[in-house]
């Protein structure tokens, strides 16, 4: 049935029109119309609005937006193996049960003392962060690992008053865009120089070499990620962080929270800001909508005054022995400041923020290890076989975490005409990198987690071997 | 607890202070009331919530009456005579600044604070209880109650919310000028409490304090110096905040001068001023004074109307804190200059620094 | 009126729960991950040739170690101690809407939670289509040529806006010039805050008696470097600026662009357009005005639209319409490049368009007549109330869907402010209102948005409850400067929030600073 006025909308308890008189009735105005008397007339729209009809039945809306949704394939009918920024992990049941929980969904501000359970999941996502990556200061979320390493960056510049920031040239083309546009364009008068660090082309690590060149007294940052965007762990984390702080630079790391069961926690090898993605941690892909990103330090103040983020503390109430979680560091005052604010904040992804915080306490230390380890045997074992297959092999020598480099270019084939063909077999071949990387040629970006199964992999190796055999 | 009982009665019968028996008499002939007792009682209820407290203050209509009305134990310091005096304010500000009283919370206006400012200085806090004519200084409260509510929050064991910032102490000087106006002048900086919001609803920016950011800007302002220019500082803690960062030690309370990042100049008056500025370009960099918006006119007459036509509108740069610009109700400026063509050119929008790359407009009035 | 109604008995829910950090039992087990197979292990080879020494973990991270029903029952006693909308909210600028739990469920299935944004796009028409339509729905409401869903939520978008104009401006060589934005103190501060991280100077106009800023402000303010204007219209006292296209002309002549922060489109919509008025871009929250959830702070959107002149400009991909369906339009030379990764809360974006077909344009239009009218309905209700009074009283027109009240007359009368009164709300399950933007224009504010959703019962109930804290303000103030009492936790002592030596953002920073917590762990 298409709404109109006349007829209660199930979502407008006053649209019953005999409560409109008697509200414009305890007024002492005629008509609705005259309460808009502020807007001049030649502001108004002078014709009515024209959209579609209106769906008020529930169950019209539903079947039309389910007909509609439906028109996409989904990676629970067809095998997956695209990451690069969004990753397919198993999302447990009872974080999507909790993110819908309609107190939780609907809360807005609220108080510590009314939306108490909120801030304490808030707490928790922090803590349970803090523990993977060993440090002590960790902000609520921001919207995406690209926006967090572009904070990042920018407290980075204010600890040092530098204007400079090296970042590693392995880095997904999307998180480089964020982050040059944090950093400014030139014409600004408070851009920050964004220098690449070149990769070895062998092993896909950072060329130290060439961080060695671009390092300088003008730096405030370098930036690099375990695993990278190709997927290599970066073994020279600490020469990294110790070059970096020989030129009194800051070093930021990008890390992955599903890998740190197994991977050593960024401050283990010198990071003094981490970042990184939050969307591993029970959060379903959502098309995308499902990234956020997490910043994290070690507790001191320099640090701590530069947060854009919201930070979370627990504290006490005025009973004795019970504890509250406050917002803290809200009214950042002089510490610290240089000649610019410290960014912005609004809504983020909190949401997502309690969805992680389920996640780490099912997980636990032991699932966390158990993921690693069973996400690093899958992604070994597919990346054996594929390379079992004439014309392909495996890009980078370097050791890697659950994404890895296909080289293709001896097949004489296009990413894009492989994935075609993977295609019909129902599966999503991984992100094509020949546009972005040109220097790799013809060659994918494959994602492997702990959700896909020998038999699942052992199906991808037969369908490439049917795709580049026809 | 001071109470200048004559304070505010000047004001309804259109007297431009009440500073002296000359003055009362005036005042009383032309039908003014006293009201600086009921005002400091009802101050004085507000701080009865925390229960009867032990309060020292004058005898009679110097605070005792007021104290006892409330509901509160005086502890009288000084007796003052019959008709009390300004010497009665100062003699009592002597006794609580010997017993090392934490606040002293008084009723009157700009006269009072000047007179309790010259015995306590930074040694208490200052809080008024708005009562006087004229309250060009910066340590009064919106109103009795809010002063009391304030005094409270002093006395809180859970102090979080207090805090304390840097108030003007202004007043008519005593003698007219050569130019036969009665110039108001700075006299210095008192310290007063203000109650620090908690706010823990998220939506909002995190900001930086409105203090960082003026000091941000002040350090800003000291890096970015035209080379060459002369640079004329008004008085205030704003500018010496400048001079702070250039290494230099200015007079607060006149104008300096700099150039090249050398003081060229200290505590001028206005025909230091013009012979400077006979050297070479100039600008001026001026705080905004008192909790009234002036900024020419009151406090820093000495950068007067022939230096300010000299330097020109577009090279004067105004500072302040966001903060003080909100306190200003109406939210506007004025000049004074003494020169009504003058006052005409720098009426209009103004932009005011309240940070580096952050200004406020602000309209100045005559 | 008020006088008549019962307030219910409330308290919530207390489970006095321990912070999951200090729960469990060693070796208990949430979930476990299946074996890998034999032969896949044995193909793999060993974990320890995987990673190299440098990078092993050495010590496994100090997670605590529940049972599923451990961790379902923990975070569900969490929720139940979290108010969020389970009474009345009529949070002020938040605009605060049925959140359909339909939506809830459509976005919740595989067709959505299961797509990976890198799929082709023939694999991704139903959510091309959704995203093309909802834009063509937000073109028709506002004017605009298009609309981009990247921004993260309403103050992403105010940066979007930023980097667009960054990029308009550099690609007539003119950024250097123009590198000042005009707002003014009643505008969001999100949009100062994005304007200075995108590295403009701002200069800020200050409100006059009538409740807005003169043009003689914005035209003292304008020049060759006025990037552009960001501002809102209502603001958030309710006031409506009637010489808005005035000033959209002047920032216009002078070389600038306007943006029209729309977070107060509740009580206009359906009755003026952005692009009408002249603005040349806008932004609308999907997570307030479009009824997706606030989620107590995202995942948020703020769809941002411009008009022709600016859609090269856009961060990239944008949803196009082809012959064959729909596609991602990268190809966009001129863009600003991206502010987030990815195209977008796509799950928010599904919410909105759903509200809208479920509303309709006679729903739209009736729910900002509601929210009117609602609004000027709780002004009669809640000024009869001692202590209570409105901003800019001289004002005297009908306020649009909000109005700032101050308590400064109840703080002057009995020491109770609005900070109190928020407070004590919480104690009759409504949650803490809204206060105001800092700086504080009005003294002790508080700004309640009735919306369209809430009925005239649950006003009333709500203006009973404000009256009931006052009566208390001036009878037993201690009770109110107290409160919260039917709260899951008591007030909470702010001090050591801000405290570095006693802060504490991780439990890891806690059991530190906190050492008797440490051994209580164990």
């Amino acid at each position: 049935m298409t709404y109109a006025r006349g007829t209660a909308h199930p979502w407008m308890a006053n649209s019953v029109e005999s409560t409109k008189q008697e509200m414009l009735a305890a007024i002492g105005a005629k008509t609705i119309e005259e309460l808009f008397e502020q807007i001049p007339a030649d502001h108004r729209l002078s014709r009515p609005l024209a959209l579609p009809p209106a769906l008020s039945s529930e169950s019209e809306l539903r079947r039309h937006l389910i007909q509609t949704l439906s028109k996409n394939q989904t990676c629970e009918a067809n095998l997956n193996f695209l990451g690069a920024g969004c990753w397919q992990h198993y999302v447990p049941a009872v974080c999507e049960e909790i993110v819908r929980r309609s107190e939780f969904l609907t809360s807005v501000f609220g108080s510590p003392m009314s939306d108490h359970g909120r801030n304490q999941a808030w707490f928790e996502f922090c803590s349970q962060i803090g523990e993977l990556v060993n440090m002590e200061l960790v902000g609520l979320p921001v919207y995406s690992w690209g926006c967090a390493a572009g904070h990042a960056l920018r407290m980075a510049s204010r600890i040092t008053g530098r204007r400079e920031v090296l970042v590693v040239k392995a880095i997904d083309p999307e998180r480089l865009s964020v982050i040059r546009n944090y950093c400014e364009p030139p014409e600004m008068s408070d851009h920050l120089a964004v220098t690449l660090v070149a990769y070895d082309p062998a092993t896909g690590l950072l060329d130290l070499s060439d961080l060695r060149a671009k390092l300088n007294e003008r730096v405030a940052a370098v930036y690099f990620e375990t695993p990278s965007y190709f997927g290599i762990i970066e073994s020279q984390g600490a020469e990294i962080a110790a070059l970096a702080r020989a030129h009194g630079a800051e070093t930021i790391v990008g890390a992955d929270p599903i890998s740190l069961g197994v991977l050593a926690a960024p401050a283990d090898f010198g990071a003094d800001i981490t970042v990184g993605p939050t969307q591993p941690l029970g959060v379903h892909m959502n098309c995308g909508g499902g990234v956020g990103g997490y910043i994290a330090s070690r507790d001191e103040v320099k640090y701590a005054r530069e947060y854009p983020t919201l930070m979370i503390s627990i504290g006490e109430t005025i009973k004795a022995g019970e504890r509250g979680f406050g917002l803290s560091l809200f009214h950042q005052s002089s510490y610290g400041m240089r000649d610019k604010g410290k960014d912005w904040t609004g809504n983020s992804v909190y949401m997502w923020a309690v969805a992680n915080a389920v996640y780490m306490s099912l997980l636990g230390p032991e699932g966390f290890h158990d993921v690693g380890t069973l996400i690093l045997q899958r992604a070994h074992y597919a990346a054996k076989r594929l390379e079992e297959i004439p014309g392909i092999r495996i890009r980078l020598e370097g050791p890697f975490f659950k994404e890895f480099v296909v080289d293709f270019n001896e097949t004489g084939m296009s990413v894009a005409e492989i994935n075609r063909r993977l295609r019909k077999e129902a599966i999503f071949g991984g992100k094509d990198l020949s546009a972005d990387f040109p220097e790799l040629g013809q060659a994918a970006l494959f994602c492997v987690t702990e959700i896909h199964s020998q038999s699942d992999l052992d199906r991808l190796h037969s369908a490439l071997s049917k795709a580049l055999a026809s | 607890m001071i109470v200048n009982p004559i304070a505010g009665m000047g004001g309804p019968v259109a007297l431009k202070g009440t500073d002296g028996p000359a003055d009362v008499a005036t005042a009383l002939r032309l039908g003014g009331q006293p009201l600086a007792n009921d005002r400091a009682r009802r101050a004085l209820m507000a701080l009865a919530a925390t229960g009867p407290l032990e309060i020292m203050t004058a005898g009679g209509l110097m605070g005792e009456d007021a104290v006892r009305q409330a509901g509160h134990r005086p502890i009288v310091v000084h007796h003052p005579a019959a008709s009390s005096t300004s010497l009665d304010t100062r003699n009592a500000a002597q006794e609580m600044r010997d017993a090392h009283c934490g606040l002293i919370l008084f009723a009157g206006g700009d006269g009072t604070a000047r007179d309790i400012f010259g015995i306590v200085e930074d040694k208490a806090l200052m809080l008024g209880i708005p009562t006087g004519v004229k309250m060009h200084s910066g340590v009064f409260g919106t109103t009795p109650e809010s002063a009391g509510q304030l005094a409270a929050l002093c006395l809180s064991q859970d102090a979080i919310q207090l805090q304390t910032c840097e108030a003007e102490i202004m007043d008519r000087d005593d003698r007219p000028g050569t130019d036969g106006r009665f110039a108001t002048r700075l006299f210095g900086y008192a310290r007063t409490p203000f109650e620090r919001r908690l706010i823990q609803s998220a939506k909002s920016t995190v900001g930086h304090g409105d203090d960082a950011s003026l000091e941000a800007l002040c350090a800003q302002l000291a890096e970015t110096l035209t080379p060459g220019c002369l640079y004329i500082l008004g008085p205030g803690t704003t500018t010496a905040r400048i001079l702070h960062h250039l290494g230099l030690g200015g007079s607060l309370l006149g104008i300096d001068a700099v150039r090249d990042g050398r003081l060229v100049g200290r505590d001028l008056t206005e025909s230091d001023i013009l012979a400077l500025l006979d050297t070479g370009p100039a600008k001026a960099i001026v705080g905004v004074i008192g909790g009234q918006g002036c900024l020419f006119g009151r406090g820093n007459q000495q950068l007067g109307a022939r230096a300010l036509a000299r330097i020109g509108r577009e090279n004067v740069i105004v500072a302040a804190s966001l903060n003080k610009i909100t306190g200003l109700k109406p939210a506007r400026l004025f000049v004074d200059t003494g020169d009504i063509s003058l006052d005409a050119v720098f009426s209009g929008f103004i932009p005011v620094q309240i940070g580096p790359g952050r200004s406020v407009m602000l309209r100045v009035g005559g | 009126m008020t006088n008549a109604i019962k307030l219910r008995n409330y308290h919530a829910a207390v489970w006095d729960e321990p912070v999951v950090m200090e729960m469990g039992h060693p070796g208990r087990r949430g979930i476990v991950f299946p074996q890998a197979e034999d032969a896949l292990r044995a193909a793999a080879g060993s974990i320890d040739a995987m990673i190299p020494a440098s990078m092993r973990r050495k010590a496994r991270p100090s997670l605590p170690e529940l049972s599923e029903p451990e961790v379902l029952r923990h975070y569900l006693h969490l929720s139940q101690q979290t108010l969020g909308m389970m009474g009345i909210s009529l949070f002020g600028t938040c605009t605060m809407k049925y959140n359909a739990p339909v939506n809830e469920a459509v976005v919740a299935r595989p067709e959505l939670a299961q797509v990976h944004p890198h799929q082709s796009e023939e694999d991704l028409q139903g959510t091309l289509e959704i995203v093309h339509n909802f834009d063509l729905i937000l073109r028709e409401l506002s004017g605009m040529d298009q609309f981009v869903f990247q921004a993260g939520g309403g103050a992403d978008a105010a940066y979007t806006h930023c980097c667009v104009t960054r990029a308009y401006h550099a690609s007539r060589g003119e950024l250097e010039q123009r590198d000042e934005i005009i707002t003014t103190i009643q505008t969001h501060p999100c949009n100062p805050a994005t304007a200075a991280a995108a590295g403009f100077k701002v200069i800020t106009l200050m409100l006059e008696e009538d409740g807005y800023p003169s043009l003689e402000a914005l035209k003292a303010a304008v020049s060759n470097r006025t990037a552009a204007l960001m501002i809102n219209n209502p603001d958030d006292m309710g006031i409506y600026n009637p010489h808005i296209k005035e000033w959209v002309r002047i920032v216009h002549e002078a070389g600038g662009l306007c943006f029209y922060d729309h977070a107060n489109f509740n009580g206009v919509m359906g009755k003026i357009r952005a692009r009408e008025i002249g603005f040349d871009a806008c932004m609308y929250m999907l997570h307030k005005t479009f009824g997706a959830p606030k989620g107590g702070g995202g995942p948020a959107v703020g769809a941002y639209g411009c008009s022709e002149a600016l859609a090269p400009f856009l961060p990239a991909p944008v949803v196009i319409k082809t012959e064959n369906g729909y596609a991602l339009d990268s190809d966009r030379p001129h863009s600003t490049g991206k502010v987030r990764e990815f195209w977008g809360n796509i799950p928010q974006v599904v919410k909105a368009y759903a509200w809208a077909r479920s509303m309709g344009a006679e729903g739209i239009n009736e729910a900002s007549d509601i929210s009117v009218l609602a609004n000027n309905y709780m002004e009669v209700g809640l000024l009869g109330i001692r202590g209570i009074t409105r901003s800019n009283p001289d004002v005297d027109s009908w306020r649009m869907e909000m109005t700032r009240y101050s308590l400064e007359t109840m703080k002057a009368e009995t020491g109770i402010g609005t900070l109190d009164v928020q407070n004590r709300m919480v104690d009759f399950g409504m949650d803490a209102y809204w206060l105001s933007h800092e700086p504080w224009l009005v003294p002790e504010p508080f700004t309640p948005e009735a919306g369209e959703m809430y009925s005239k019962e649950d006003l009333d109930y709500w203006i009973a409850v404000l009256a009931q804290i006052s009566a208390e303000a001036y009878a037993t103030p201690d009770l109110v400067k107290t409160a919260p009492h039917n709260q899951s936790i008591h007030q909470m002592k702010y001090e050591s929030l801000e405290d570095p030596d006693r802060w504490a953002m991780t439990w890891r920073a806690y059991k530190r600073k906190r050492p008797s917590v440490g051994n209580s762990d164990s």
